[in-house]
C-alpha cells in the first residue's frame, strides 16, 4: 500500500497498464512532451516513445474518431481530452460512432477504449473549465460512463476501462486531484466497472452522491454524527451507466431516506435519473421526501471566487439539508 | 495544386489481365443492375429507402479495384455499391440490407440499406453523418503502421463531406503522421441538392491536399482504367511508407439522391442527360470493344446473366427471415460471444 492522490493513482494506473500492454496507446493534446496539463502522462513519452504516446493536434473530434479507428484495428486506445468542458467537438464520434459501432453492427464490430476527461469545479475555472459533461453522456445507451472519485477507485476502474471491450468515458474530477489522498494497492487490482460502493455506514438516511461532491457528504455525514448523533449512509454511485440501482435501492430500503447530491446543474442531471429510479422502485419504504441538491440551472459557474461558491454546493448547505431530512 | 492525371495507361501496362477487365466489366454492370433493380423495389412498395449508384461505377469499382480483399481495410459511404462488390458483398448481401432482414451482414436489419460493415470482409461499419468515418480511417492506418503490417486502407466519400470540420481534422492528422490511407472524393457535383460552387470556392477538391502536405490527384471518375491507375500509384506510395493521398473522382450521380429525393428540383433535365453520355460503363465496353476483350455480342449477354442471377437474389433475400424484435435489447454492450 503506498498514499497517493487522484492524479497520482491515475498516472500510475496507465503507466502499469502501457508497460503491462503495447497495444495500450494514449493520444490526446500536451500528452507528450508536457506529460498532460494534469500530468497524468508525465514521464510517459520518455519512457514508451512517441509511436505510443500521441501529442494531437488541436481536434477533439479527430481524437476520439482516430481512436475508435485504432480500437477498430487491434489497439486499446485510452484518449485524453484536456478539459471535459472540450468534449463537445467530439460529441458526434461519442454519441453517434463510440456509442452506436456494436449495436449497428449487430455485434461485429466493438470498440475497446477510454476517453479520459478531467471535469468539475471548484478549481477557479469559470466556465469553460469547470462543466460537469456526465449527464450528456449518461443519457447514451452504448457508453459506460464512470466517475470515480477516490484514488483507489480511480486506479482500479482505469484498469476495469482499458480491460473492458466496450467504450467507457473516464471522468476524473478536477478538484479531488490533488486534495484527495488514500492508500493505495502496490500490485495491480481492477475495481469494476457498475458496482456502487458504499463509502459510509448509516441508518438514518442516505446520501447518493460522486466527484467532488460525495467528499462533500462524507464530511457532512462525519459533522451530523459528531454534532447530532445522526447517522447518515454515504453511497458512492462509481458508475453513472449502468447504474447500480440495487446498491441505491437496498440503502435507501435501509434508511428510509434519500437526498442525491451532484454539482451538475439540478434539471435533467444524473441526480434525476436516480431520485426517480428511488421513486419509482422505493416509494412505500420512504419516509421522508426525496431531497436532490445540485447546482443552480445556469449556464456555468463564475470565475470570481464568491460566484464559484455561489454556484457549487458546499459541506454546510448539504450537512444543513441532511439535518433537516433527518429530523423529517 | 492538384495533379491532374489524363495520361491514358494501357491495360497492360497497368498490370490488369483480359479476366480482370472482364472481372471489372461485370462488377460495373452488377452494381448498375442492382440499382435499377432497387429503384423498382421501390416503386413495388417493397424497399423503403434507396440509395442509387448509378453514374458512380467507374470511380468506386476502378479505385476499389486496387486494393487486395483480406489484406487491405474499406472505409466506404452509402453510396458504394461498386466498392463492396469489389470488396466481396454479394447482391443477395445488398438485398438483404435492403429489405432489412436478419442475416444483413452489415447491421442485421438495424441500419438504413448501404450502411455497409463486415468485420469478415474487412469493410468498416458507418453511420449516417457524413464524414464521421474519416478518422476511423486513419485511426486504422495508424493502427497499421504501428503494429508493423503492410495493409493500406481506402477511405470513400463525397464532395459534400469533404466541408465537415471532421474531415479535416482527419486528413491533418494523416499528413502529419504520413499513414498508409488513400482517400477517395467521388465528386458529383451535388451533396442533395447543394451544387459544388456552393458548397467550396475551388474548382478541385484534390487542391486540399497540399493543406495536408501529400498529393492531391484529379480523375476522371468515368474512365474505370484512370481511376485504378490513380488508385493504384496511391496504394503503393501508401504501402511503401510514403504516407496518404487524396484522389479525387469528377463523376455524376444519373438518379435522385436518394428515393426520398426529387432531383428535377435542383437540376435540369438536360444537364442530366448530357452526363449520361459520359457513362462510365458504356465507355469501359467500348475500350474493352477495341481491345477484343469485349465481342459485340457480349455486353447484352453478360447484363442477361447478371440480370437473372440479381433477380434470383432478390428472391431469395425477400424470403429471408425478418430480424427478431427480441433481438433489440442485444449487441448494446459485448455479449460473450462477442469480438
Ligand atoms: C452530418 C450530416 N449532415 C447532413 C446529412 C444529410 N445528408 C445526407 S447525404 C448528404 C449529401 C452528401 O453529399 P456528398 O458528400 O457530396 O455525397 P453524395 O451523396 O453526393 O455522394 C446530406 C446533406 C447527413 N447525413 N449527415
Ligand atoms: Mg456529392
Amino acid at each position: 500500500m503506498t498514499e497517493k492522490n487522484v492524479v497520482t493513482a491515475i498516472h500510475d494506473a496507465l503507466h502499469d497498464a502501457m508497460a503491462a500492454d503495447d497495444r495500450v496507446v494514449v493520444l490526446g493534446e500536451d500528452v507528450g512532451a508536457r506529460g498532460g496539463v494534469f500530468r497524468v502522462t508525465q514521464g510517459f513519452l520518455e519512457e514508451f516513445g512517441e509511436a505510443r504516446v500521441i501529442d494531437t493536434p488541436l481536434a477533439e473530434g479527430a481524437i476520439v474518431g482516430i481512436a475508435v479507428g485504432m480500437a477498430l484495428h487491434g489497439l486499446l486506445p485510452v484518449a485524453e481530452i484536456e478539459f471535459a468542458d472540450f468534449i463537445h467537438p467530439a460529441f458526434d464520434q461519442m454519441v453517434s460512432e463510440v456509442a452506436r459501432m456494436r449495436y449497428r453492427s449487430n455485434g461485429d464490430f466493438g470498440l475497446p477504449m477510454v476517453v479520459r476527461a478531467p471535469w468539475g469545479g471548484g478549481v477557479h475555472g469559470a466556465l469553460y473549465h469547470s462543466q460537469s459533461v456526465e449527464a450528456f453522456f449518461a443519457h447514451v445507451p452504448g457508453l459506460k460512463v464512470v466517475v470515480p472519485s477516490t484514488p483507489y477507485d480511480a486506479a482500479g476502474m482505469l484498469r476495469a476501462a482499458i480491460a473492458d471491450p466496450d467504450p467507457v468515458l473516464f471522468l476524473e474530477h478536477k478538484r479531488t486531484y490533488r486534495l484527495i489522498s488514500g492508500e493505495v494497492p502496490d500490485e495491480p487490482y481492477a475495481v469494476p466497472i457498475g458496482p456502487a460502493d458504499v463509502k459510509r455506514e448509516g441508518t438514518d438516511l442516505t446520501a447518493i452522491s460522486y466527484g467532488l461532491m460525495l467528499h462533500h457528504c462524507l464530511e457532512a455525514a462525519a459533522r451530523l454524527e459528531r454534532e447530532h448523533g445522526i447517522s447518515v449512509e454515504v453511497v458512492d454511485v462509481r458508475t453513472l451507466n449502468p447504474l447500480d440501482r440495487e446498491t441505491i435501492l437496498a440503502s435507501v430500503r435501509k434508511t428510509g431516506k434519500a437526498m442525491v447530491v451532484y454539482e451538475d446543474n439540478r434539471t435533467y442531471g444524473a441526480g434525476a435519473e436516480i431520485v426517480a429510479t428511488i421513486a419509482e422502485e422505493a416509494l412505500f419504504d420512504l419516509d421522508g421526501p426525496l431531497v436532490r441538491i445540485g447546482g443552480p440551472d445556469v449556464p456555468a459557474m463564475g470565475f470570481a471566487t464568491n460566484l464559484e461558491h455561489a454556484f457549487l454546493p458546499d459541506v454546510d448547505l448539504i450537512a444543513a439539508r441532511m439535518l433537516e431530512l433527518a429530523r423529517f | 495544386m492538384a495533379t491532374r492525371l489524363t495520361r491514358r495507361t494501357s491495360p497492360e501496362a497497368l498490370g490488369l489481365s483480359a479476366d480482370d477487365l472482364r472481372s471489372m466489366y461485370r462488377t460495373m454492370v452488377t452494381a448498375r443492375l442492382v440499382d435499377e433493380a432497387a429503384f423498382r423495389l421501390n416503386r413495388q412498395g417493397k424497399a423503403p429507402f434507396v440509395v442509387p449508384v448509378s453514374g458512380h461505377e467507374g470511380c468506386q469499382v476502378g479505385t476499389a479495384w486496387a486494393l487486395e480483399r483480406g489484406r487491405d481495410v474499406w472505409v466506404p459511404y452509402y453510396r458504394d455499391v461498386g466498392v463492396v462488390l469489389v470488396a466481396g458483398m454479394t447482391p443477395y448481401d445488398i438485398f438483404l440490407g435492403l429489405f432489412a432482414k436478419a442475416d444483413d451482414p452489415s447491421s442485421g436489419g438495424r441500419q438504413m440499406p448501404n450502411h455497409w460493415g463486415s468485420r469478415r470482409l474487412g469493410i468498416i461499419s458507418h453511420s449516417s453523418p457524413i464524414a464521421s468515418q474519416l478518422p476511423h480511417a486513419v485511426g486504422i492506418a495508424y493502427a497499421i503502421r504501428y503494429r508493423g503490417e503492410d495493409a493500406v486502407v481506402g477511405s470513400w466519400f463525397g464532395e459534400g463531406a469533404t466541408s465537415e470540420g471532421i474531415w479535416h481534422e482527419a486528413l491533418n492528422f494523416a499528413g502529419i503522421h504520413r499513414l498508409p490511407v488513400v482517400f477517395v472524393c467521388e465528386n458529383n457535383r451535388y451533396a442533395i441538392s447543394v451544387a459544388q460552387n456552393k458548397q467550396m470556392a475551388i474548382e478541385d477538391v484534390a487542391d486540399r491536399a497540399a493543406a495536408y502536405g501529400f498529393p492531391g490527384v484529379v480523375v476522371d471518375g468515368n474512365d474505370v482504367l484512370a481511376c485504378y491507375a490513380a488508385m493504384k500509384e496511391a496504394v503503393a506510395r501508401a504501402r511503401a511508407g510514403e504516407g496518404p493521398t487524396l484522389i479525387e473522382a469528377k463523376t455524376y450521380r444519373y438518379f435522385p439522391h436518394t428515393s426520398d429525393d426529387d432531383d428535377r428540383t435542383y437540376r435540369s433535365r438536360e444537364e442530366v442527360e448530357e452526363a449520361r453520355r459520359r457513362d462510365p460503363i458504356r465507355r469501359f465496353e467500348r475500350v474493352l470493344l477495341d481491345l477484343g476483350v469485349l465481342t459485340a455480342s457480349d455486353p447484352e449477354q453478360i447484363a442477361a446473366e447478371i440480370k437473372e442471377d440479381v433477380e434470383r437474389r432478390i428472391d431469395e433475400a425477400w424470403a429471408a427471415p425478418d430480424p427478431d424484435p427480441a433481438t433489440l435489447y442485444r449487441h448494446v454492450f459485448a455479449e460473450p460471444v462477442d469480438p
